[in-house]
């Protein structure tokens, strides 16, 4: 018996291979900095691409988990909230005498609470999107955060705390090292176990999934769960960064990271979208806010060119490529303009 | 029979009406100058505005879009129209107002193209927008800002002049609720809207304008937006570069929390003013009921996830009551 | 298997290729170094863009930066967060300026990064809004402290004859200079001469105009005998004015605190706010300027009692904060009036 194997993927070729979003994404990044470079003489320097990220890796561990999120064709803006409730925790923890390493693990508990709370809310009340339930929750949490902080800052950490956000393995800053490795552990959990194949069905058509026996409550809560933990993993950075925290931390954070997720190529109607995407666009933004900074450009000159770049990539892809995001209602008319009614055919 | 068919349906939004209710009840408990005139005068005039937003919004909505942009709309439509009435000091405020109305519109036809004609998906559309737009008025204030004694009183009295005794935002939002009523239940046009939100590939195939009604529904988006920025800056008097920054999510808020299906294709008006009244009610009388004001976000939190909550279980009993009465 | 490899070797290709050019095209500019070559740079970092009164102190700082022959870097966030502050911050060390002015948006979050800055010899201090004394060598203060809070309560005293409700409409709960002030007015009020005065609610308009306007009509509505509002914020003040005007409540409710005066031109012609007090934030921009370059020069080292000149504001000397740090006084709070405010209220 000769053994055929099935071709379930697409002829490779050159042109479907370059033409994606990612290769978009990886010229953009190298024009980004080709641009720094000539604007500025301290870009071009390996503390730049070592130790910048510091500045920017916080928020981006959220901008993990939110990659699946989105492509599960939801949304989760309660995640600022999140990171500010768990560091307010925190600190107000081991302030009131709980050992740092007990805790930091609070705060990621608590982190993973929010996010189990979010997923249990959406399974329980299916009517309601995850739009409605995570601006409940963000109002909330931030709320909770404030009840327990009030107007004071809570800080005064041991002194190995300021090592998480600022500190280095040799010359590779610890945070970077951390990030990477959680972000290996969500590409793997995306594109290589049956857990992320199931996420994509789910965005793509979650009825489907759901009569095809894939248990789609205990994956929104997992995904949430996950969200929160990573939100977690912010605030620790974060707080080590700022050496103190107060309720009205991370304020902002959500958009950023849907922003960079949506610049990763993940499309908000659920079901696409690759991990590689949102990763670049971190590095993207990152290194582009930092290189105009180091000239100096205005804030508002700042908003203007993320929001062109934001817009522009799209506008690539879309007009000349078709891509995947061009609806192909047109195409679908078509065909079934084409089609020949079945109840035609000779018998 | 047909009767207390269509009465089950008018009470979809049941629930929510009821929690407003019960909430009016412990604020006015709370405080007894809850309910008065003055202050219930206070809140519509401070909840038009959200109330004329979330028209255009709701249609932005049933249509599977989304619009982050409109916050940024209102600052530079309010800069605008401002710095005219600074400089010009003799204008109408009629003038005023359509200037505004179009420098929001021409937002929204920007937006449109790109959702519309090039295919963006509307939440990186409208992001990227809000940026751009959000930077653009920067430039075009100079990063200054237009104070009171800048403004005609003209201009002014856009927001607080009164006919008949209500004050004018309250007049125009009730006018555009009306008009979109009509507009979106029995006028073609506006249930093609639905259709399009429903099921595009469908709508497309029976012959429905798709694109262009997504256009045009940012392009109003956008006009409502435009008049919302002029009451502002009128109500307020100035006009800033950061106004209005996060007005979005209330808008959207409001437009959600009235039912308005986030998956388009379904929301009703009646639900759609439920939502922005509870929101102006939360904004609005918070400060009133003698809480500490770090509880204040941590409740309004509280009262938003119970109100969308009680809504969905009082939906769930009305389906079940339904079928129970359909039983043979 | 077969795919990844391909991928990871173009990868590889394209930034062996790009890198090079790259650095090919920085190649021949000056790389690091302190203040290499042209003016030696002085940055003053403020709290949010868009906001005049920092555009203005923003300004004075530029002049007086000019004026020493030196050049200026002015950087505000979009956001008024700390993080983004952080952000700017390590910017600007990186370009290895000589001195920070730092208008803080919070007290303690940039304590890590300042002191990082202070760590490769750049002078930090801070401007209007400080930080904590831990992250600066001097804090500029447009006007002590106490006296601004003093200040506030006797002009509330003054307007509601004697007696009565009164209460404060801040911006932020968490602003640090808002509930400093606020310290001292509670502190003011405890003494026996304003023993009839009440303080009967602090609210917060976190410096959002609606949300301010709703705490105002709030206040109003919860407390039917209030007579002065004290808004020690420009846009709680304004706001306040604009509902007591719209009210007509003008002679009934007086308000006063610190404000623009061009916000205010309005309610101080009507008469909603008799009169109020604040600072020409060009001057504090302006002495900022001058401290940096006498921080940099070695005059002064922010210790208590050590003088330097600034400039056409003549001498001034560093005495000991409330906060345990030391500071510098541009001088007493401005007050505005009916008499003046034609003036300056075109000024800022």
């Amino acid at each position: 018996m000769v053994e055929r194997s099935i071709r379930v993927e697409r002829q490779w070729s050159w042109r479907t291979f370059l033409f994606q979003w990612e290769w978009l994404l990886v010229l953009i990044f190298i024009a980004v900095n080709v641009v720094n470079s000539t604007l500025s003489p301290y870009y071009f320097t390996a503390d730049t691409f070592l130790q910048t990220p510091m500045t920017f890796l916080d928020m981006s561990f959220l901008v993990l988990p939110m990659t699946m999120v989105i492509i599960l064709g939801n949304i989760d803006i309660s995640v600022g909230s999140t990171v500010a409730l768990s560091a307010v925790v925190m600190a107000v923890a081991y302030n009131a005498g709980l050992p740092m390493v007990l805790a930091v693990v609070l705060c990621l508990l608590v982190a993973s609470a929010c996010g189990f709370l979010n997923g249990l809310l959406m399974t329980k009340f299916k009517e309601l999107s995850s739009v409605i339930v995570t601006l409940a929750t963000m109002i909330i949490y931030r709320g909770i955060a404030y009840v327990i902080l009030q107007d004071q800052a809570a800080g005064k950490f041991p002194k190995w705390y300021s090592a998480l956000g600022w500190g280095s393995i040799g010359k590779v800053p610890l945070i970077l090292i951390v990030f990477a490795v959680c972000a290996v552990v969500f590409g793997l959990l995306l594109h290589k176990t049956s857990f992320g194949r199931k996420i994509y069905g789910m965005g793509s058509n979650l009825t489907a999934s759901r009569y095809s026996g894939v248990n789609t409550d205990s994956i929104i809560v997992i995904v949430s769960v996950l969200t929160g933990l990573m939100a977690g993993f912010t605030a620790l950075f974060l707080t080590s960064r700022m050496g103190s925290t107060r309720p009205n931390v991370a304020q902002g954070y959500e958009l950023s990271v849907i922003a960079m997720v949506v610049l990763g190529g993940v499309s908000t109607s659920g079901g696409k979208g690759r991990i590689a995407g949102p990763l670049l666009a971190i590095f993207i933004i990152g290194f582009l806010n930092y290189g105009l900074g180091l000239v100096n450009v205005q804030a508002q000159v700042l908003l203007i060119i993320v929001g062109l770049l934001l817009i522009l990539s799209v506008l690539v892809l879309n007009v000349r490529f078709g891509g995947r995001y061009k609806r192909s209602v047109p195409g679908a008319a078509k065909k079934l303009a084409t089609q020949e009614h079945p109840s035609e055919k000779s018998p | 029979m047909r009767r207390s068919a269509s009465f089950t349906e008018s009470f979809r939004e049941l629930g929510l009406l009821v929690f407003i209710i019960v909430i009016c009840a412990i604020f006015q408990i709370r405080n007894r100058n809850f309910l008065t005139l003055e202050n219930i005068q206070d809140l519509l005039t401070n909840t038009a505005i959200l109330s004329i937003m979330s028209v255009g919004m709701m249609m932005v909505i049933l249509t599977r879009g989304i619009d982050l942009s409109v916050g940024s709309t209102v600052a530079i439509a309010g800069m605008v129209s401002a710095l005219t009435v600074q400089f010009f000091r003799g204008i109408s405020p009629v003038v005023s107002v359509v200037e505004a109305v179009a420098v929001g519109t021409v937002v929204g036809v920007l937006n449109g193209l790109l959702v519309a004609r090039f295919n963006v998906l509307p939440i990186i559309a409208t992001l990227g927008t809000m940026n751009v737009i959000r930077g653009l008025t920067y430039v075009v204030s100079g990063g200054a800002w237009v104070s009171s004694y800048q403004m005609s009183r003209g201009f002014k009295e856009i927001a607080t002049g009164e006919l008949l005794g209500v004050s004018n935002p309250i007049i125009m939002a009730v006018v555009i609720n009306v008009l979109f009523f009509y507009f979106i239940n029995h006028m073609r046009t506006g249930r093609q809207i639905y259709a399009v939100g429903s099921n595009p590939e469908a709508a497309d195939i029976s012959g429905i304008p798709r694109r262009r009604i997504v256009w045009l529904v940012y392009t109003l988006m956008g006009a409502l937006s435009g008049l919302g920025g002029v009451i502002w800056v009128a109500k307020f008097a100035s006009a800033q570069s950061d106004t209005a920054t996060g007005f979005e999510l209330s808008v959207i808020a409001a437009t959600v929390l009235g039912g308005v299906s986030i998956a388009g294709g379904s929301g009703k008006v009646s639900g759609l003013i439920l939502g922005t009244i509870l929101l102006g009610i939360l904004n609005n009388a918070l400060p009133l009921i003698n809480v500490s004001p770090f509880w204040q976000q941590a409740i309004q939190g509280v009262v938003i996830l119970a109100a969308v909550l009680t809504n969905v279980l009082v939906k769930r009993n009305n389906q079940r009551f339904a079928l129970r009465r359909r039983a043979i | 298997m077969r795919k990844f490899l391909i991928r990871a070797a173009v990868i590889t290709a394209i930034m062996a290729i790009a890198l090079p050019v790259a650095l090919f095209a920085s190649g021949g500019k000056e790389q690091g170094g302190g203040a290499a070559g042209g003016a030696a740079k002085y940055a003053i970092v403020f709290k949010n863009t868009g906001n005049p009164y920092g555009d203005r102190q923003m300004g004075g700082f530029k002049a007086g930066i000019e004026e020493q022959g030196f050049q200026a870097i002015l950087r505000a966030p979009d956001q008024p967060t700390a993080e983004a502050q952080i952000q700017i911050l390590e910017q600007l060390i990186s370009q290895k300026v000589a001195a920070i002015c730092i208008v803080g948006n919070d007290k303690d979050a940039l304590q890590p990064v300042l002191t990082k800055a202070m760590g490769q010899g750049i002078k930090v201090f801070s401007l209007d809004s400080g930080v904590n004394p831990q992250s600066r060598l001097v804090h500029v203060n447009q006007a002590d402290s106490e006296k601004i809070g003093t200040t506030l309560i006797e002009a509330a005293y003054d307007m509601s004859g004697g007696s009565g409700d009164i209460a404060i409409l801040s911006a932020t709960s968490q602003a640090t200079n808002q509930n400093l002030w606020i310290d001292f007015m509670k502190k003011t009020l405890a003494q026996p001469k304003y023993a009839n005065l009440h303080l009967v609610k602090i609210a917060y308009g976190d410096d959002i105009r609606d949300k301010s306007v709703s705490e105002a009509e709030g206040l109003l509505q919860s407390f039917p005998n209030l007579k002065v509002i004290i808004a020690p914020t420009t846009v709680g003040i304004a706001a306040a004015g604009k509902v007591l005007t719209d009210k007509g409540l003008g002679g009934k409710v007086f308000l006063t605190g610190l404000g623009l005066p061009s916000e205010m031109a309005t309610y101080i012609e009507n008469g909603v706010c008799p009169y109020m007090f604040l600072w020409n934030p060009i001057d504090v921009g302006y002495l900022g300027a001058y401290t940096a370059t006498a921080l940099v020069t070695g005059k002064i080292t922010g210790k208590v009692g050590e003088k330097f000149t600034a400039g056409r504001l003549g001498e001034k000397v560093i005495t000991q904060a409330p906060d345990g740090g030391t500071e510098v006084l541009l001088g007493p709070p401005f007050k505005f009036d009916k008499n003046n405010i034609e003036d300056w209220k075109k000024v800022y």
